[in-house]
């Protein structure tokens, strides 16, 4: 038996292969006889194409074939709803008519021998629209509720207007924040192949099984006739989870070629077609009495989405249990506009809504003139009052306890303005972060082999995670076999499915999938050798064992209410004059349950510290307003944080906590409640350092002068 | 990205008779130099030239200094330059602006002549998506004016145009009073930096002086600027690899604690390389006490128009000068 793997801190299996470019991605797939191909997007958000002259495109050199709306082969768009998909609403057909309904919408598509070919050729069609007024601006769109549900978008706890107005402390404020794409390195890219009515797709997605399903209900097959293949994905933040319009055009493409079909979005692209994190306002009221108990929270907020899916995140589920209050009021609107559906973007909805909260927070603590922690402390609940159940394991106390600690938040001096570094005014913020645990039904295959090694296996995706890394340790753990000797594999549509790559759950079902495959396969080897080793074993039996286990929660969400929970200190330095802020410091401590390797889990938690400076400092997605053009639809003008951006601190703790409810491996996630926090720390550690509070992301040097 | 043909003439001659234009949209002919500019320009469609004629190898790329200044070849690279120990001794100021410009690997591929003819980042230029852009398609209006236009400028605007000229060198020079040599099928000429762009007016279009064909070979910067204490402060959102928001370049001479002569430039705000001979004027002979200094630094703000977005760039810059004259003068 060898030590145990899990918990240890082990380097990255693919490592290697990334820093050596020898990981293949999407586009890189050799692929012989291979078409590229380039999109023609919309220049306006909304009316109908009035003409499109593609006689220049199809005479110019290597173009094998222009498609538009008006030779496009009818695809069948049967119903079909991923985990991703907007609930309601239908998703985006392309080149099927002549409407357009967002800037950037694929309107042609050009096959050539070249991608330059292609580009060239796509440049020279000719579009002429007939415009039609375009909401694109989210101040002037009425809100609505969503459609269906209505128990869903508007929850009320007590009598929180009349509580409200009886509070003796009150913050009553709205918060915005803007647009943001998620901007991974890579590009989106799709390889189609056919042969007959079988389709191979090389791409990007956080998704095998739902990009099969999607793309044979678009194309009226069977999605066991298609295959999706994708080994790596160079960052995605969500932006993967669905299937997008470009596979569609990938796949369509192939089919019109008559031969492999290659498409990369551009830089530019990736702004129009793969989803982003939307617009939001939100308002958030508070009432305290003086002793600091909150007594009610009214919190609204709506979202941009499209005009033909109802896009919604958990803008402000976090609100209804986080705090204890006995008056709650949440209500959560959408502004339906003409631009393409928004998405999932790391910690969707917590992120953006625990902004507003844990801002008016602080609010609050500076009108009661009472320490941000010991606010939160005083409010601590003891079960959730929202589902009326007990939480699984709640470990807010202790983060704030050791973050606070590590931190050395003691020190602080309360009055804004009050601490200095030479012409810097320091600030020091904090914010509570959370996001539920997720945990979804998962399949995996292990094989042990003669030879004393083991291939395991599950159709999982690894955006950088780590999920190579934490599944082959998992594996090896359970199998009680040295790393070397495990060889994990995913991202292929032929191996056992497993749960959508987002929400944080891969490590909770892939991993509970991984760890109950490989007991299955070491007990029927031991078992059937009657041996004590599974090497001997192995060498014993002469031939592989295979066995495959398919897990899946059982009715603890109805038992429990199960979150990760954490704590995120900050010091920021403000130059008083020229408005610009840096992060000096980020502290976060999290109760995230089993922590897998802690090695990988510090980089995740480092990775959400980098984005939440990014959120709360600079990203922003510029919409033009009076046409829905993103002006800085590229990475110059959209600023993301750079390597002199991070701080020189970034502290992690996971706190200790022993959750026997949420499933087997004990793992709550990690991915995304590591970027739940950060921004309201910093915009709060902003408002300790210079008295103003900025409520409009990104606080940039303007915002401060 | 339109096709064209990549001519590589073996000599300097050669390159000239192709009859390049940079800097003028509807030129046939361009040069390319580092390309880092040029193509992105190209693959966004912005530019479309017939025939593209590479500079590689037909420019100097040598940096020397003398009694008469520094002289850099058009070639150098904005890293070698950068790294240059005569530049870092004599001229910081150089140095330190393009130290703050770009990334390594663009300072390692990105040459002298191409950074100062580098293109506007105006977003609406660089988005063929956007039929109005005057500087893209003449007459064709800005959407700027009403438009995203934090990243554009209050100085030298016209209602025809308000875009930055982006490059950190450019203001780092004008403010040293360099000069760019230019070489034409006509011959050699010498012209101050601060007369190599045009101010928008009604022809944003047409940026530079340069006549069809002409290059630029060298870029000159007086030994009287040697020496001055400087400073280059550039302002953005964050803290590397990003274009100015604000960027002021400081050169001064003091005497005790007071200021006898100084040079001051503004980058982010200007739509060509800033040079403010009025602030200069107000603050010789002031002590380097800020109050006096804001006074001075205000008279920046003469012109100065703020098209929404940009307002707060008006104030900002001013901060930006008394910052780094404090800098500048602190370096005792
Ligand atoms: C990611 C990124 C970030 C950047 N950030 C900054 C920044 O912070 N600050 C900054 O100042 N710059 C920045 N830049 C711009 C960069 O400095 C310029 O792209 C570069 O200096 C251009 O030089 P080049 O040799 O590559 O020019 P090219 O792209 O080859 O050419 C640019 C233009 O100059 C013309 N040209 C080139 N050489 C000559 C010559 N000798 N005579 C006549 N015409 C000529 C060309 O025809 C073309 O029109 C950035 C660029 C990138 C890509
Ligand atoms: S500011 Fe100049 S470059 Fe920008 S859109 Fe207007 S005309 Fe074009």
């Amino acid at each position: 038996m060898t030590a145990a793997l899990i918990g240890k801190s082990v380097s990255r299996v693919d490592g290697r292969l990334k820093v050596t470019g020898a990981a293949t991605y999407a586009a890189e797939f050799e692929v012989p006889n291979l078409a590229h191909a380039a999109v023609v997007r919309s220049i306006v958000a909304n009316g109908r194409i009035a003409s499109i002259d593609t006689a220049e495109a199809e005479r110019a050199p290597g173009v094998i074939a222009v498609v538009t709306h008006r030779n496009a082969p009818r695809l069948a768009y049967q119903p079909h709803k991923g985990l991703p998909d907007a609930a309601v609403g239908e998703r985006l057909h392309v080149l099927q008519d002549d409407r357009v309904n967002h800037q950037g919408q694929p309107i042609a598509l050009v096959l050539a021998e070249t991608l330059e070919q292609a580009v060239y050729a796509a440049e020279v069609v000719r579009v002429t629209y007939r415009n039609e007024a375009a909401a694109t601006d989210v101040a002037g769109v009425d809100p609505v509720l969503p459609t269906g549900k209505p128990a869903e978008w508007e929850i009320r706890r007590g009598e929180p207007d009349s509580a409200f107005e009886q509070a003796e402390f009150r913050v009553d404020q709205t918060y915005v924040i803007p647009r943001e794409n998620h901007n991974p390195i890579e590009m989106f890219a799709t390889i189609a192949a056919w042969e007959g009515d079988s389709l191979t797709l090389w791409d990007k997605t956080q998704w095998v099984h739902n990009v099969a399903e999607e793309i044979a209900a678009v194309f009226g097959i069977a999605a066991e006739n298609v295959r999706v293949i994708s080994p790596f994905v160079g960052g995605a933040f969500g932006s993967g989870l669905r299937c997008w319009p470009h596979v569609t055009l990938a796949a369509l493409g192939a089919r019109v070629a008559g031969r492999p079909v290659k498409l990369v979005l551009s830089r530019r692209e990736m702004y129009y077609g793969v989803g982003y994190r939307p617009h939001t306002v939100q308002r958030v009221a508070l009432g305290a009495s003086r002793d600091g108990q909150l007594q009610a929270i009214r919190h609204e907020g709506h979202q941009e989405t499209s005009t033909y899916e109802e896009f919604t995140e958990a803008l402000l589920s976090a609100t209804r249990f986080l705090h204890a209050c006995p008056n709650v009021h949440t209500r959560h609107r959408i502004a339906p506009m003409n631009v393409h559906t928004p998405t999932y973007m790391r910690a969707p909805g917590e992120a953006s809504g625990m902004y507003a909260l844990e801002s008016a927070m602080d609010e609050l603590a500076v009108a009661l003139d009472m320490d941000p922690v010991e606010l939160r402390l005083r409010n601590e609940p003891d079960k959730d009052e929202f589902k009326d159940l007990p939480f699984s394991s709640r470990s807010t106390r202790e983060c704030y306890r050791a973050a606070a600690e590590r931190f050395g938040w003691a020190q602080r001096t309360a009055a804004p303005r009050s601490m200095r570094d030479g012409r810097s005014l320091i600030g020091w913020g904090m914010a509570s972060a959370t996001y539920p645990m997720n945990y979804a039904p998962a399949s995996a295959m292990a094989r042990l082999l003669p030879d004393g090694t083991a291939e395991v296996m599950s159709a999982a995706s690894d955006m950088g995670p780590g999920t190579w890394t934490s599944m082959t340790q998992v594996a090896a753990d359970t199998l009680g076999l040295p790393i070397e000797r495990v060889k994990f594999t995913l991202g292929d549509t032929n191996l056992p499915r497993a749960p959508i790559h987002g929400g944080s759950m891969t490590m909770a079902s892939v991993g509970s999938a991984v760890q109950a495959a490989c007991r299955k396969a070491r007990d029927e080897a031991l078992g059937g050798a009657g041996a004590n080793d599974l090497e001997e074993a192995m060498k014993l039996l002469g031939q592989a064992i295979e066995a495959t286990a398919d897990v899946a929660p059982g009715d603890e969400t109805k038992r429990f209410s199960m979150h990760a929970f954490g704590a995120v200190f900050v010091e920021v330095a403000v130059d008083p004059d020229l408005g610009e802020t840096r992060v000096r410091r980020i502290v976060g401590a999290y109760g995230a349950g089993r922590v897998v390797n802690p090695k990988i889990a510090r980089s995740q938690c480092i990775g959400g510290m980098i984005g939440g400076i990014g959120m709360a400092l600079m990203e922003h997605s510029a919409v033009d307003p009076r046409n829905g053009r993103v002006t800085n639809a590229n990475l110059a003008e959209y600023a993301v944080p750079v390597h002199a951006d991070a701080p020189p601190v970034m502290d992690v703790i996971f706190v200790d906590e022993h959750d026997p409810h949420v499933n087997p491996l004990g793992v709550k996630g990690l991915g995304e409640i590591a970027l739940v926090g950060v921004a309201p720390a910093i915009a709060n550690a902003i408002f300790h350092a210079t008295g103003k509070r900025v409520r409009e992301l990104p606080i940039t040097p303007d915002k401060l002068l | 990205m339109h096709p064209f043909v990549l001519e590589r003439p073996r000599d300097l001659s050669a390159a000239l008779s192709f009859g390049a234009q940079p800097g003028r949209n509807d030129a046939p002919v361009e040069y390319i130099a580092g390309g880092t500019d040029m193509v992105q320009l190209l693959q966004e469609y912005v530019r479309r030239p017939d025939r593209l004629v590479s500079l590689a190898g037909v420019l100097d790329d040598g940096i020397e200094i003398g009694p008469q200044g520094l002289r850099f070849g058009a070639a150098a690279t904005m890293a070698e330059v950068a790294a240059h120990q005569g530049v870092v001794e004599q001229f910081p100021l150089i140095s330190q602006a393009l130290l703050n410009s770009a990334s390594p690997q663009v300072r390692n591929q990105a040459t002298m002549g191409g950074n100062l003819l580098q293109r506007t980042r105006c977003p609406y230029f660089r988005d063929v998506g956007y039929e109005a852009c005057n500087k893209r398609a003449p007459g064709s209006g800005c959407a700027a004016l009403e438009g995203e236009n934090r990243w554009h400028a209050v100085l030298g605007t016209s209602d025809d145009c308000i875009a930055v000229h982006p490059s950190d060198l450019a203001v780092a020079l004008v403010a040293l009073d360099a000069s760019v040599e230019l070489r034409g099928t006509g011959g050699d000429r010498s012209v101050p930096l601060s007369e190599l762009h045009r101010l928008p007016r009604d022809t944003p279009h047409l940026e530079t002086v340069l006549a069809p064909g002409e290059v630029i070979t060298a870029i000159t910067v007086p030994a009287n600027a040697a020496g001055l204490r400087s400073h280059y402060l550039k302002l953005r959102d964050r803290a590397s690899f990003e274009f100015a928001v604000v960027s002021a370049a400081v050169a001064i001479e003091t005497a005790g604690a007071r200021i006898r002569q100084a040079r001051v430039a503004l980058g982010g705000v200007g739509t060509k390389p800033w040079r403010l001979p009025n602030v200069e004027q107000a603050l010789a002979d002031r002590s380097l006490e800020p109050g006096e200094l804001r006074s001075a630094a205000a008279l920046a703000a003469e012109g100065a128009q703020g098209r929404g977005h940009n307002d707060f760039k008006i104030e900002l810059m001013q901060r930006a000068i008394v910052r780094a004259v404090e800098i500048a003068g602190a370096h005792a």
